[in-house]
């Protein structure tokens, strides 16, 4: 008996926001490999240099906000389903939220896709931060406001779930698990207010002609509002993976539940008034708020380096109880052959490197050396791409028996997966890091120029160029894999006899915290300050002289 | 709250790593004069009609002092004027202050091995000031996608001795 068996609803619409997940990661990161040999000029032959921006645009919105979106949808009803031991409450508004966000999906992905069709009239190579005044199809925009509104309701039905438990259970501390969704979820209904406003009152009437001008610092102003949350919105479900499965994994137990706690409190509060930080190289937004940014952004690495803490303590703990001793030859105790476990643990050791490239972007003036180059890629292939998505193809394993009631087929390739993700990633991300700091611009098909030779600080281009064409396909080897892996337990998985689904309680736990952490009310209070602090005036400021002016002609791509 | 003392010790050093980075960032504005877009505040324009702007519908160099050169320049698709065309030469060890806007969409403007870099954005002015250290020809690469040419868009600055610079270019007050 296990998830499937008592949540056979939740089971089949967590399986369903997976499925679309995981076709959006194939699509995507196939058009990743493209982009991979394309920039690198090592094969050029898949699209012509103009349409890589179309494959561009889809590989930034299938991965980033598709299958992203999707995966954690589908991850937190389980957590939500099995800590509030209830199904959703209602079947047809469920799969409401889930059909809206598929429909949405179609929609921008077919105004990205038609970009490769010769002929089909429209077209969206706007890139996934979609600046105006660069115009895409009105279907790439209404689509994606549809994501996210289905993204919005998604919450709503967790909080639903939430509501009747908290009847039942007048008393009680809320379950982590449920409260890392409640936390995550009411950053993201703040954050993703901005990205809401930008689409539904500036983009969609000015992509349909009803306006013809638009002011292109404010929607790329609310697009920020929303656009360093989001990667909290990314990272968030994976810290729920470290801090609420990995330990297990490991042996052993969460360290403590409290701090958990602590950490989600600080997302909540510090993740949206930092979105000027992606814009340090902007006129029209005050060097003080600027530094507000920095200041902000730095201190929110304060949460990932307690939970650097936390993770490693409680990895340390299961190994110990697996036998491990010593100052650091614990380490060789861990479960290194199995597939769930390696991927969290190897995706953690990414995401302390993307961390520390992460300090260098935040600190203002010397982002300037790197600000829009291959350093910035390099950068997010390691939070969002490793960090968020091997965690989440990792714990895929970990979850498909306990939805699907099957055993995990092909363990030997699962087991090659993060393995093989974290080879190519090394490669690629190093290289693209040290292409920044020649200063090789991103989100271009051909980075090279007659007449400019990048000062290449160690290696040379022809060979960085190599690791991240190297790198890009071992990557799609992986991806190959985890396909290949959770394909054939769907299709052909033999009956699971003992699923391990249990989690064990910390050792430390929520009885040893003050429940004030508890009180939603005030952490929402406090966190809706702080964005006003730092938004109210410069929005006000781009409002006043008229929404959509300065004004410039849209230029459609 | 019960906390551990190793992890008290851990949060205490990660505030000083923070405290550090803070300080560092501060010592590069004061100390090395490292500056970013946002300092000098630039003025708003209307992007449709900029080009017939009174300085923007002549972009080139002006010479405020003998130590001080103001540099207008447009980014559009997909050339710097000036920059693309012809290189856009200017004195070394002399104060340069740049002011950019677009008339059509965003670019942007980064010189590899100068550590500028600033987004154009249409309506908007961007205003930042440099001082080239040494004689060098530089290029210019826009890094902000700006549309189907946006990898052809680039351009050039030879930056010359002082006493080699052709002041006979200028563009006149």
């Amino acid at each position: 008996m296990t998830f499937v068996n008592h949540y056979p609803k939740a089971a089949r619409l967590v399986k369903a926001n997976f499925i679309v997940a995981f076709v959006a990661l194939a699509i995507g990161g196939f058009f990743g490999l493209i982009q991979a040999l394309h920039r690198t000029d090592v094969f050029r032959g898949f699209v012509s240099s103009v349409e890589y921006y179309d494959v561009l645009t889809g590989h930034g919105v299938l991965l980033a906000l598709v299958f992203t979106t999707f995966f954690i949808t589908g991850l937190y009803q389980w957590g939500v389903t099995r800590t509030m031991e209830r199904e959703p409450e209602n079947t047809t508004f469920s799969w409401s939220w889930f059909v809206m966000m598929v429909v949405g999906t179609v929609m921008t992905a077919t105004a990205i896709l038609a970009g490769l069709v010769p002929g089909s009239g429209m077209s969206a190579a706007v890139l996934y931060t979609f600046y105006p005044p660069l115009q895409g199809h009105p279907l790439f925009y209404i689509g994606l406001a549809l994501l996210v509104v289905g993204s919005w309701m998604a919450g709503g039905d967790w909080f639903w779930s939430y509501r009747k438990w908290r009847a039942n259970n007048p008393d009680a501390r809320i379950p982590l698990q449920t409260y890392m969704v409640i936390f995550t979820w009411l950053m993201w209904y703040i954050c993703s207010l901005g990205v809401a406003l930008e689409v539904v009152v500036l983009l969609i009437p000015w992509s349909l002609g009803i306006v013809q001008k638009i002011d292109p610092l404010l929607p790329r102003t609310l697009f920020w509002f929303f656009g360093h949350a989001v990667v909290y919105f990314w990272l968030l479900p994976a810290y729920f993976v470290w801090y609420s499965i990995l330990p297990k994994l490991s042996g052993g137990r969460l360290f403590s539940d409290p701090l958990t706690r602590v950490v989600f409190i600080f997302f909540l509060l510090l993740s949206t008034p930092i979105g000027y930080h992606h814009q340090y190289a902007d006129p029209g937004i005050s060097l003080v708020y600027k530094m507000w940014a920095l200041i902000m952004t730095l201190v929110i690495l304060l949460p990932s380096l307690m939970t650097a803490f936390t993770v490693i303590s409680s990895m340390e703990h299961g190994a110990r109880q697996r036998g491990g001793s010593g100052y650091f030859a614990w380490m060789g105790a861990l479960p290194w052959g199995r597939p769930a476990f390696v991927g969290c643990a190897l995706a953690g050791i990414m995401f302390a490197a993307g961390g520390f490239s992460g300090m260098i972007n935040a600190s203002l003036n010397i982002d300037m050396l790197v600000h829009n180059t291959a350093w910035i890629p390099g950068h997010f292939h390691l939070t969002v791409g490793t960090a968020t998505a091997l965690t989440f193809m990792a714990i895929t394993y970990w979850l498909l028996p306990q939805l699907t009631g099957k055993e995990l087929k092909f363990k030997g390739l699962a087991l090659a997966q993060p393995y093989t993700w974290f080879i190519g990633m090394t490669l690629m991300s190093n290289a693209l890091h040290r292409q920044g700091l020649a200063g090789v611009p991103r989100r271009v098909s051909e980075p090279e120029y007659a007449g400019i030779s990048y000062d290449v600080p160690f290696g040379t281009m022809a060979e960085m160029n190599w690791q991240v064409a190297i790198g890009g396909i071992t990557l799609f080897v992986a991806l190959i894999f985890f396909l290949v892996v959770v394909g054939g337990t769907f299709w052909a998985g033999a009956p699971a006899t003992n699923v391990d689904d249990t989690i064990p309680p910390p050792l430390s736990g929520p009885e040893h915290s003050p429940k004030v952490l508890d009180n939603l009310k005030l952490w929402v209070g406090v966190a809706v300050a702080l964005v006003l602090i730092a938004y109210s005036l410069p929005l006000a400021e781009m409002v006043m002289d008229g929404l959509f002016s300065p004004g410039a002609f849209p230029a459609p791509v | 709250m019960h906390v551990h003392r190793f992890e008290k010790l851990w949060i205490g050093l990660s505030l000083l790593l923070i405290a550090g980075f803070i300080g560092i960032v501060l010592f590069g504005f004061t100390v090395m004069d490292l500056k970013v877009p946002g300092i000098e505040e630039g003025r708003q324009v209307d992007p449709t009609t900029v080009l017939s702007d009174e300085e923007f519908s002549r972009p080139g160099v002006r010479k405020i002092s003998d130590d001080h050169y103001e540099v207008y320049m447009i980014a559009q698709q997909f050339i710097f004027r000036p920059g693309s065309t012809q290189p856009l030469t200017l004195p070394a060890n002399t104060r340069i202050t740049f002011h950019m806007t677009a008339p059509d969409v965003m670019h942007g403007f980064e010189v590899p091995g100068s550590g500028l870099n600033a987004t154009i954005i249409p309506g908007q002015i961007a205003t930042f000031s440099t001082r080239f250290p040494e004689a060098k020809s530089y290029g210019i690469i826009c890094h902000q996608y700006c549309g189907a040419a946006h990898h052809n868009m680039q351009g050039k600055i030879n930056v010359v001795p002082p006493s080699e610079f052709d002041e006979s270019n200028l563009i006149s007050q």
